[in-house]
């Protein structure tokens, strides 16, 4: 029954794994069969700019990841683009120029720096992306460190290979040592134009979900359940008419997932001394794939979100949603190959790479985990029926909690109206503990656009998410991130705001508090206050929803450490809560960073 | 009427030519302009007699929530085009999973023509039911209500049986066309295809045609079977 199984026909399984390295070489005009040196090159990523001045130029460029020729839309003639070593403090200076047949731009995704340089065509302040034939030079100054990435925020350009990785070393040195580092961008490659996905989701939103309910599953559980447990145990989902296997918009059904632009046929490669300490800068580039990262036989320990120091924890599994940053420290100590091994979120595939002492080592690479189904908890609802499978997950991670503003699970007999109003100490809800408000729907989220209002949304920030609940793994949780230093500002905030994630999924509309971007109000911050963020996901599907220009402080409940990100998750049926710091004035774009999502699920923020 | 057919005839090409310019749908624009053309049943039915070829089909032009809509019904038997039923509707989304649309419908075959205007309800019903309910009232003063329903079931992911109902309902006696007042016709069918990708599969199935009442008389006062079993074979296909 899994589309990925055991019989895969030679076709489809050339379209997961995509193909060899040596094939993926055509695209460069390299156009004998490749040598050994050159196939292993190939492995090694793109490669690494770095100074102060950077010359950036996109054009069209063949490449071959599955067996068919296609054109990538590349910077510097690279999918992934170059990555770019910065210094912290330097002045940088990008010329950027567009040899495309249409609009293009760049923005410095995760980077603080004046609305003008944030590259998003008609939100930026004065920027209105970069004409066919024409250059625009970036020029701002560097004021953090850790790992970023930049894309193109025009059309569907970051689909078809418009992305890289930004690494910026520090002033002072990192809290943390290592002996060599590597950046690990996963990303989602596709054969198809962008623009007929899109509209393929509109016409038939399922069409990439080969995961369906079969009569075999219908089957197997009036056997476990007997037909009064199976009717039950169906009846939301049918009187609702959503699908609990609906993980995943866009799938492997089309996708090829790349890490550092290299097809899993035989992955990215990573070599090391044995003992050494690497640093891995993961970044999921992708347009729409959630990952699940881990390297069987390794403990990995997360130092940085989203570039900013955390407190570091040791963990076998994390999640990244797209757009969101990990930097984590490994030692390999056996003279063998680790398979880095991320698999999408709904198991339609995965990116895997290799970190071995040795190219010729290869390690085993993982099954795949079994594909989730989401539970009644996913979708909001209050807990009646699912308790006893979602309770598990509740233990782990709590550390932080002992306020008990955020503490989840064990008392769930007030939980049947609005999640977190109850018998919760939060005063008027400190910073750090997250909102006290109930949730309440707005008018506008009623009508043939929204499918979807979770009623019960709580704050999830322990639970590690859909597929990843009770795998036996130690796996990253929002409740784990703490700052490594004090809480930047911590003040507590002025106001809140709620901005529900709404949409219909049987249409494919997206939208904010039910209002597309296209008939949307800016959200106005004032320049200097420090305010709330409420995120309350009505849909059941993950969101990374992403601020520019300002960090998102989120609330995993403990004031004192509050961790800034700049891509935060919020999970199917939850909330989430963040504090921000208007200090950047002007123009910016906030926006769920699923790229098919982003049109309609979109806002300008203006701070004056 | 001719003003009908060329109205309609502009707008069908219009939606030709948005399914065959997909590059023109803007890029990252969040509610294109889409079309879409499904060939739900296209067939060929063993009978007893000559057999039937028949096509169900559904075109739309529009954006998310507003749409143009076309549906269209055609038997021909012996090269002859025997049943010709051709709907132009405007459909709006009115509920999560519903869309109401009204319009026109134009029997051309059997004759006499016959113009009438619809108001339907299509969507999809708790326990995905697919669901197309309209009624019609004609310019000879007849009313009529149908009703249509669709279920899926997946073998496998590409293997999936569709069991179907369409019932017509007659406010009053047409002798004209040999059709009585009440449940006049009910078809029930059974399609078991095959998705080689989502937007083509071939089929199988079956194919149950009943006449009730007093329409059921005049089939049988006709020389007709008022009763029918057909085999099937046909393809569903989109784009």
């Amino acid at each position: 029954m899994p589309f990925v199984g055991d019989h895969l026909s030679f076709t489809r399984r050339r379209f997961v794994q995509g193909v060899a390295a040596g094939s993926a070489l055509l695209g460069l005009g390299l156009h004998a069969a490749p040598t050994r040196a050159e196939q292993l090159q190939a492995r090694l990523g793109p490669k690494v700019l770095s100074g102060t001045r950077f010359d950036l130029t996109y054009s069209p460029l063949k490449v071959n990841f599955t067996g068919k020729e296609r054109f990538a839309t590349a910077i510097n003639g690279s999918v992934p683009a170059p990555i770019l070593r910065w210094k912290e403090g330097d002045t940088v200076t990008l010329k950027v120029t567009n040899n495309l047949a249409e609009d293009a731009s760049i923005h410095w995704h995760g980077i603080i720096l004046p609305s003008d340089q944030d590259g998003v065509p008609h939100v930026s302040n004065g920027f209105k992306g970069i004409r066919p034939g024409e250059s625009f030079t970036y020029r701002f100054q560097v004021q953090q460190s850790g790992t970023y990435w930049y894309h193109s925020h025009s059309g569907f350009q970051e689909q078809t290979g418009a992305y890289g990785v930004i690494v910026i070393d520090p002033k002072e040195p990192e809290p943390f040592t290592y002996d060599r580092d590597y950046v690990v961008m996963l990303s989602d490659w596709n054969d198809e134009d962008p623009s007929r996905i899109y509209a393929k989701l509109k016409k038939l939103s399922d069409y990439y979900n080969r995961r369906e309910r079969t009569l075999s599953d219908a089957l197997a559980d009036i056997d476990k359940m007997g037909w009064e447990g199976f009717l039950n145990a169906r009846q939301m989902w049918n009187e609702m008419r959503m699908s609990d296997r609906d993980i995943s918009d866009v799938t492997g059904y089309t996708y090829t997932f790349l890490m550092n632009g290299v097809a899993p046929a035989d992955g990215w490669l990573g070599l090391f001394k044995r003992g050494e300490r690497v640093r891995l800068c993961f970044v999921n580039g992708s347009a729409m794939t959630f990952f699940d990262v881990r390297i069987p036989g390794l403990k990995m320990t997360v130092v940085a979100a989203d570039g900013q120091y955390i407190e570091p924890v040791t963990v076998d599994e994390f999640r990244m949603g797209v757009a969101e940053t990990y930097d984590v420290i490994v030692e390999p100590s056996d003279d063998r190959a680790y398979t880095i091994f991320a698999q999408a979120i709904d198991r339609s595939g995965y990116a895997r790479g290799t970190l071995t002492p040795d190219p010729a080592l290869t390690a085993e690479v993982p099954e795949m985990d079994p594909a989730p189904i989401l539970g009644h908890m996913d979708m909001g609802m209050d807990m009646g029926m699912d308790m006893g499978m979602d309770m598990g997950m509740m233990g782990h991670g709590m550390h932080g909690m002992n306020h008990g503003g955020m503490k989840m699970g064990h008392d769930m007999s007030g939980m049947q109206h609005g999640g977190m109003k109850q018998r919760l100490p939060m005063g008027s809800g400190p910073a750090g503990y997250g909102s006290k408000r109930p949730v309440v729907h707005a008018p506008t989220e009623y009508g043939p656009h929204i499918d979807m209002r979770a009623d019960a949304a709580r704050y999830r920030l322990d639970d590690p998410g859909i597929g990843l609940r009770d795998n036996g793994r130690r796996v990253l949780t929002y409740a784990d991130l703490r700052n490594l230093g004090k809480t930047p500002d911590p003040r507590e905030p002025e106001r809140e705001i709620d901005l529900h994630l709404t949409g219909n999924m049987a249409r494919y509309m997206w939208s904010i508090n039910g209002v597309k971007y296209a008939d949307a109000e800016p959200i106005h911050m004032k320049y200097g206050e420090r305010l709330r963020i409420n995120l309350i996901n009505d849909t059941m599907m993950n969101h990374p929803i992403h601020l520019h220009g300002m960090w998102s402080d989120l609330e995993t409940g403990d004031p004192d450490h509050i961790p800034r990100k700049h891509t935060v998750i919020v999970q199917p049926g939850a909330r989430i809560s963040y504090l921000v710091t208007a200090d950047a004035m002007g123009g910016w774009a906030y926006h769920c960073h699923l790229l098919y999502h982003m049109a309609g699920m979109f806002r300008k923020v203006i701070v004056s | 009427m001719k003003k009908f057919k060329k109205t309609l005839l502009s707008l069908l090409s219009l939606l030709a030519m948005a399914t065959l310019n997909p590059v023109a749908q803007a890029a990252m624009e969040d509610d294109p302009t889409l079309a879409k053309v499904m060939i739900n049943q296209l067939e060929h039915r063993y009978t007893d007699g000559p057999d039937p070829l028949v096509l169900e089909g559904e075109a739309w032009i529009g954006k998310d929530l507003h749409k143009a809509w076309f549906k269209i019904d055609a038997a021909r038997v012996n090269g002859k085009t025997e049943e010709l039923e051709v709907q132009a509707l405007y459909s709006r989304a009115v509920a999560p999973f519903w869309d109401l649309q009204v319009g026109l419908r134009q029997d051309f075959r059997p004759k006499p023509d016959q113009t009438w205007l619809a108001l339907g309800l299509k969507g999809l019903a708790p326990y995905w039911f697919e669901t197309d309910v309209a009624a019609f009232v004609s310019d000879e003063g007849q009313f009529v209500l149908r009703g249509q329903f669709e279920y899926e079931l997946l073998f496998t992911q590409q293997l999936i049986l569709s069991p179907e109902v369409t019932f017509n309902l007659y406010a009053r006696d047409d002798k004209k066309r040999d059709i009585g007042a009440g449940l006049a016709d009910m078809q029930a069918g059974l399609r078991l295809r095959y998705e080689f990708v989502r937007e083509f599969a071939p089929y199988v199935g079956v194919n149950w045609n009943r006449k009730f009442g007093e329409t059921a008389g005049l089939a049988r006062a006709a020389g007709e079977k008022a009763d029918d079993v057909q085999f099937v074979i046909g393809i569903r296909a989109w784009f």
